[in-house]
C-alpha cells in the first residue's frame, strides 16, 4: 500500500471514529447513540485494515483481518441486545406515560 | 454555544489526539504475516484468514460463539417477541413465490461460501451472515411463527456451534494437551466440522436476535400480546 493511500485510510477510520463519538454524545434518542456506536466500531475496524495491509509481503497481515471479522460479529450482537433494551425502555416508559394520562 | 463546544470536544479534540497518533504508527510494523504463511500447510486450510480464526487463534472465536450465545439468552429473556405472523389474506401475492424461489438460493450459496472459506475470502461468519439475512426476510415477510411451532430446533440451531466447537476443545485438549491443537493430518476435518456447526448457529443468532425477544408462546391459556400500539 502506497504511503498516500494509508494515511487516506487512517485518516478516514479516525474521522469515522470522532463522528461516531460525537453521535454518541450528541443527540438524546438512544438509537442515534447505537448508531454512533457502530460508526465507533466502524473506523477502528477501518484502521485495522489499514496497518493489515502495511507490510512488505504480497498479502496483507491475516491477524488484523481475523479480529475485525471476529469484532463485526461481536459488535453486531451488541448492537442486537442494545436494540432490544430500547424496545424494552420504549415499551416500558410508554405504558408509564398512557397511565398518567388515565 | 453548547453546540459549539459539544463538537469542539466530541470532534475537535478526539481528531487532534488521534490523528497525530495514527500519523506516527511505524510504516514497518512487526507483522504475523510470515508466520501465519510459513504455518499454513499445516494448518488444514489454505487461506490464511481462516488459519487465524480456527486454528491459530480458535479460542478466540470459541469465545466469540460463546457471546452469540449469551447475547440471544439475554435477548430472548427481556421480552416476547412482536412480530407478527401474517395470515394468508394479509400476504402479498408476489412475495411469498419469490421467498419460494430466493431461499434456497440463499442457503445454497451459505453454504458455497462455507466451503469456498477453506482456501478464499468467504467462511462461517459470511455464510451466517447469509441464512440471518434469509431469516430477516422470512420474519419481515410476517412468517415469524415458524419460530414459535419449532423453538426447539431453533434453540438445537443456536447452541450447535458452541456445542461441537466445545466437543473439539475436550478433544483435542485431551489428545494433545493444548485446547484447539488440531493433528496436522486432522484439522482440515475439525475445522470443517466447526465451520459448519458454527455457520448454523450464527445464522440463526442473527434471526433470533432480529425477532427482538424470544418467540412468541402458542398455547391458548396465556393472553394475547397488544401487538399494534399505535
Amino acid at each position: 500500500m502506497t504511503e498516500i493511500a494509508l494515511i487516506l485510510y487512517l485518516l478516514a477510520g479516525g474521522l469515522l471514529f470522532v463522528i461516531g463519538f460525537y453521535g454518541v454524545w450528541a443527540p438524546q434518542e438512544l438509537l442515534r447513540r447505537i448508531l454512533g456506536l457502530n460508526i465507533m466500531g466502524s473506523g477502528v475496524f477501518l484502521v485495522f485494515i489499514a496497518i493489515a495491509a502495511q507490510t512488505r509481503d504480497p498479502i496483507p497481515d491475516p491477524v488484523p483481518h481475523a479480529m475485525v471479522l471476529t469484532g463485526i460479529v461481536v459488535s453486531v450482537c451488541g448492537t442486537g441486545l442494545a436494540l432490544a433494551l430500547v424496545a424494552r425502555i420504549y415499551s416500558m416508559t410508554r405504558d408509564e406515560s398512557e397511565e398518567r394520562q388515565q | 454555544m453548547r453546540r459549539i463546544w459539544l463538537l469542539l470536544f466530541t470532534i475537535g479534540l478526539p481528531l487532534f489526539l488521534i490523528a497525530p497518533a495514527l500519523m506516527k504508527l511505524p510504516r514497518s510494523s512487526p507483522n504475523l504475516t510470515a508466520p501465519s504463511v510459513e504455518a499454513l500447510p499445516q494448518s488444514g486450510v489454505s487461506n490464511p484468514v481462516t488459519a487465524v480464526l480456527l486454528n491459530y487463534r480458535g479460542y478466540d472465536t470459541l469465545l466469540e460463539v460463546g457471546v452469540l450465545l449469551l447475547v440471544v439468552i439475554a435477548v430472548w429473556s427481556l421480552q416476547e417477541s412482536r412480530w407478527r405472523e401474517l395470515d394468508a389474506s394479509e400476504q402479498r401475492p408476489l412475495l411469498m413465490p419469490f421467498l419460494r424461489l430466493i431461499m434456497p438460493v440463499l442457503v445454497l450459496v451459505s453454504g458455497y461460501l462455507l466451503w469456498i472459506g477453506s482456501s478464499r475470502p468467504g467462511g462461517a461468519f459470511q455464510g451466517g451472515a447469509m441464512i440471518g439475512g434469509a431469516m430477516v426476510m422470512l420474519i419481515s415477510a410476517g412468517l415469524s411463527r415458524r419460530f414459535s411451532t419449532s423453538e426447539r430446533r431453533v434453540r438445537a440451531g443456536l447452541v450447535v456451534g458452541l456445542t461441537v466447537f466445545m466437543v473439539a476443545s475436550v478433544t483435542t485438549l485431551l489428545w494433545s494437551g493444548h485446547i484447539l491443537c488440531y493433528r496436522q493430518n486432522s484439522a482440515s476435518s475439525w475445522i470443517l466440522a466447526i465451520e459448519v456447526a458454527a455457520q448454523i448457529s450464527i445464522g440463526v443468532t442473527l434471526g433470533a436476535l432480529f425477532l427482538g425477544g424470544r418467540p412468541r408462546t402458542l398455547s391458548p391459556e396465556r393472553p394475547k400480546l397488544e401487538v399494534n400500539r399505535d
